[in-house]
């Protein structure tokens, strides 16, 4: 198993870690600790600003999107951009 | 006047190499036609997103009331078990294709990869039972006909995705690998790193979101 140290050092396993620290920020901030409850509304707009900067590590990292062909990549970093905007304006407009 | 191909190569720095890009029109991994099918399950889900947040909006006490029934730490130990069941994967690609790993190392990658997926899995038999025993069910309201779709949606594509680690477990334990299979073995990794990032939008938006 000692072949796999080179792999863990790279830069997919620091990603990781950073998903499981925003995941527990946002459990955090989704159990009203973070913010009075007169502030849900904030903590609601984090926690899925959070999610969707979780998705984005996910696509460009895990998924290499990063190193995709440009029609790709930026498909998704369209979808990415375009959802968070749609889910976050309909959570405050409607 | 130097040409492209007189110029010196630029050196990969060391620690960089496992994370270097392949080349510099970039590279599709897997097959072509699996990102056609994940470019579509994203989107049905993100209509769903949507429509979710629509019929909240007119029924927001309810929705309010329904969100306090759920296991949030069920959801939190879910997605853990994704995350790193996804970093199994992504490491195991990395390694498949650089030839870095034995086929026992990437069997096991991939077994630990499923195992969480079975984890998942049981924790949701356990989530959906509870439930059913204090009366809720898809039919109750418009909160758990969400609850029961969006999650149950996620569990389908979550079962499709164990069918694809169990092909890529055939072609880890290969000596030798053809170009197709190291696709298909990208592939069933792409799909499964999917199911994460849909699961990683889909639990805060119905368990947090208040």
């Amino acid at each position: 198993m000692s072949e796999i140290a080179p792999l863990l050092r790279s830069k997919i396993t620091a990603v990781w870690i950073l998903l499981v620290a925003a995941t527990l920020l946002s459990w955090w901030l989704g159990t009203d600790h973070g913010f009075g409850a007169d502030d849900h509304q904030a903590a609601a707009v984090i926690i899925l600003l959070v999610a969707f900067f979780k998705a984005r590590l996910v696509g460009s990292y895990f998924m290499e999107l990063r190193d995709a062909p440009p029609a790709l990549r930026w498909s998704f970093e369209a979808y990415i951009g375009a959802v968070c905007a749609l889910l976050v304006g309909a959570y405050l407009i409607l | 006047m130097s040409t492209i191909a007189d110029r010196p190569v630029p050196e990969t720095p060391p620690g960089d190499a496992v994370d270097a890009p392949r080349d510099r029109g970039g590279t599709v991994p897997g097959e072509t036609g699996i990102w056609v099918f994940i470019g579509a399950d994203l989107v049905v889900f993100a209509a769903l997103f949507v429509a979710f947040l629509y019929d909240r909006s007119d029924a927001e006490p309810l929705f309010a009331q329904g969100q306090t029934h759920l296991n949030v730490t069920f959801g939190v130990v879910n997605t853990a078990l994704l995350l790193t069941s996804s970093l199994f994967v992504a490491i195991a690609v990395r390694g498949l294709r650089q030839r870095t790993l034995t086929p026992r190392t990437l069997q096991r990658l991939v077994m630990g990869a499923f195992a969480a997926g079975i984890g998942f899995s049981v924790l949701k038999v356990l989530e959906y039972s509870d439930k059913v025993d204090h009366g809720f069910k898809p039919l109750t309201d418009d909160f758990f006909m969400y609850y029961f779709v969006l999650t149950g949606l996620h569990w389908f594509h979550l079962a499709i995705g164990l069918a694809g680690l169990t092909a890529m477990w055939f072609i880890a334990g290969r000596s030798t690998r053809s170009p197709a299979q190291v696709r298909l073995f990208e592939s069933g990794a792409s799909f499964w790193h999917m199911v994460d990032l849909v699961w990683i939008v889909l639990f805060p938006l119905v368990y947090l979101v208040h």
